[in-house]
């Protein structure tokens, strides 16, 4: 089928659309479905992350590519352009080699580089990281409690207390 | 199939059409990536890795309560047809299992609980996936569980971590929560109505995205999509699972609108459309699984909508998993070539369709307006 607009590509969007209880299909090519604002949906499911990396490569130029070729992961021994072929990290402390180029990645992945969910707390933890695990758990029972959910409410609560130095939840 | 029998449901609780909206919604999935310090992740991982996470996991012995009753088995020990049943109940991935590949690679296990709707994938993309499967819609359920296994497991093992990027994964898509909650929906009204373009559409741009029935990679078949959250990073748990929880029950909405659209506006097509679609489920003597899935869908909309009275969700359930090839073989005895296993699988239809309600299309209630013809 060819896109009703130009007449020339081949159509692969079909937009339905009711105006005044009337239906109309327009049949559309990639193109021109573009140059109608309308998101083709397709290259964020058929891209694997490795061409977006690879794209994103290219467009960050000298800076990404120089600075980076040389540099790899030093317990893994992975290298940056490893990671841009295969979309996979090496092991956890790839993260902290690649931090700055990651973050920009991270950034358009998820819109953010900042965790904001659970708290992890190491098995010897410093007084911050304890300080952020209890806030994190506060917060859950917050929300467990705005929900009823009683039941796990209770169990955080005993959480809480656990962590919280003697005498302070007095 | 030992490892399965010590699992009570053989591991498909899930399948009992117990939770909310379980006409239209067949199950609530969620996972966590965890991974180990001082390991490469999956990918890159050799096998003294492997050994050494997997050993961290069996050595956990008493410590964490929420795998007191639990079989671990190493893939590669496992038989080939009982790998592919365990795919096939969706309790571990292709990756997992080696089904791309050369089979499973030493090292890669799951552990699988007798009591909870729980299973961990160790040596997957990354050390630890831990997941929950549960009927209808229960995400904050799914949720729940999850969280509570990671606490006992968290305090046990040394997760990577990274103050600012939150848990670390072997893919930074999975990177912060490390959480994937997803939905599993039948759609056929929102297909039939062609109005399914623009919901999925509508679903990248709150945050979502959609796969087929087997997860990443996997083709829709039978007009089921699994939804679920494409970011990890930035939003707490909560957050994600109530956003998503928010969305699927506005995507039923909609599913339901255009069903009393099509009963309006289409009534005798819909309804005709289901009742061949039954006609050829009860009777048919070969039937590949992808035309299964595409009849079951007419077939699960007239359960739905009551056109086909007596049908329970729960058999219908039942019927799209043991009609996959694992299965019959498992059944069979034996290998089946692909002709045979078409003919297998009717049969099984067959019988479940003969065995189930009343239905009868001669006294279908539109019996009672006589045609028109007879008055004449």
């Amino acid at each position: 089928m060819m896109c009703d607009e130009c007449g020339s590509g081949k159509a692969v969007i079909h937009l339905t659309q009711i105006v005044n209880d009337e239906t109309k299909t327009v049949h559309l090519c990639e193109r021109c479905a573009a140059a109608r604002g309308l998101d083709t949906g397709g290259s964020a499911e058929t891209t694997p992350l490795s061409d977006f990396l690879a794209q994103m490569g290219e467009e960050g130029g000298a800076s990404i590519s120089e600075v980076v070729r040389s540099d790899s992961c030093s317990f893994c021994q992975l290298t940056f352009s490893d990671f841009r072929e295969s979309g996979r990290l090496g092991c956890p402390h790839c993260y902290a080699s690649f931090e700055p180029h990651l973050r920009g990645l991270l950034r358009r992945i998820h819109g953010s580089t900042q965790h904001v969910g659970k708290v992890y707390l190491p098995p010897d933890p410093t007084q911050s990281e304890r300080d952020k695990r209890l806030a994190g758990l506060r917060r859950k029972l917050r929300r467990a409690v705005d929900n009823e959910d009683f039941e796990r409410a209770a169990k955080l609560r005993d959480q809480i207390r656990s962590m919280e130095p003697a005498g302070e939840g007095a | 199939m030992d490892e399965l029998r010590t699992i009570p449901d053989f591991g498909l609780g899930w399948l009992d059409a117990s939770g909310d909206h379980s006409d239209v919604v067949l199950s609530t999935r969620a996972r966590l990536a965890r991974n180990l310090q001082g390991h490469a992740f999956g990918p890159r991982a050799r096998v003294n890795d492997r050994k050494a996470v997997l050993h961290r996991i069996e050595d956990l012995g008493g410590k964490v309560p929420a795998l007191n009753e639990t079989t671990t088995r190493e893939l590669h020990e496992v038989p080939l047809r009982v790998r592919r049943i365990l795919l096939e109940r969706r309790l571990v991935s292709r990756d997992l299992v080696g089904e791309n590949g050369d089979g499973p690679q030493v090292g890669t296990a799951v552990v699988l609980s007798h009591r909870d709707p729980i299973s961990v994938m160790v040596n997957e993309e990354d050390h630890l996936r831990l997941q929950t499967l549960l009927s209808g819609l229960r995400l904050q359920e799914a949720w729940a569980r999850l969280d509570s296994l990671d606490e006992e497991l968290g305090r046990e093992l040394p997760y990577a971590y990274h103050h600012e990027f939150g848990f670390l994964t072997s893919c930074p898509t999975n990177v912060g929560t490390g959480l994937r909650a997803s939905v599993l929906v039948h759609l056929p009204a929102l297909v039939l109505t062609k109005e399914i373009g623009k919901v999925l559409q509508g679903l990248s741009q709150v945050g979502l995205t959609f796969r087929g029935l087997y997860g990443e990679g996997s083709e829709v078949v039978g007009n089921f999509f699994q939804l679920s959250n494409q970011t990890t990073l930035g939003k707490s748990e909560e957050d994600l699972v109530d956003h998503l929880d928010k969305i699927v029950r506005q995507v039923i909405t909609y599913e339901m609108q255009a069903r009393q659209v099509l009963l309006r506006d289409a009534a005798g097509v819909t309804e005709d459309k289901i009742w061949r679609a039954y006609g050829l489920l009860r009777h048919a003597r070969s039937l590949s699984f992808e035309e299964l899935m595409n009849l079951m869908s007419g077939v699960r909309l007239g359960a739905s909508l009551k056109l086909l009275p007596g049908l329970r969700v729960y058999s219908l359930n039942k019927v799209m998993i043991f009609t996959q090839t694992a299965h019959l073989e498992e059944a069979a005895g034996r290998e089946l070539p692909a002709a045979e296993c078409d003919t297998h699988r009717a049969a099984y239809v067959r019988r479940i369709l003969a065995t189930e309600g009343v239905i009868n299309p001669d006294v279908d209630p539109s019996e009672d307006d006589p045609p028109e013809h007879s008055g004449g």
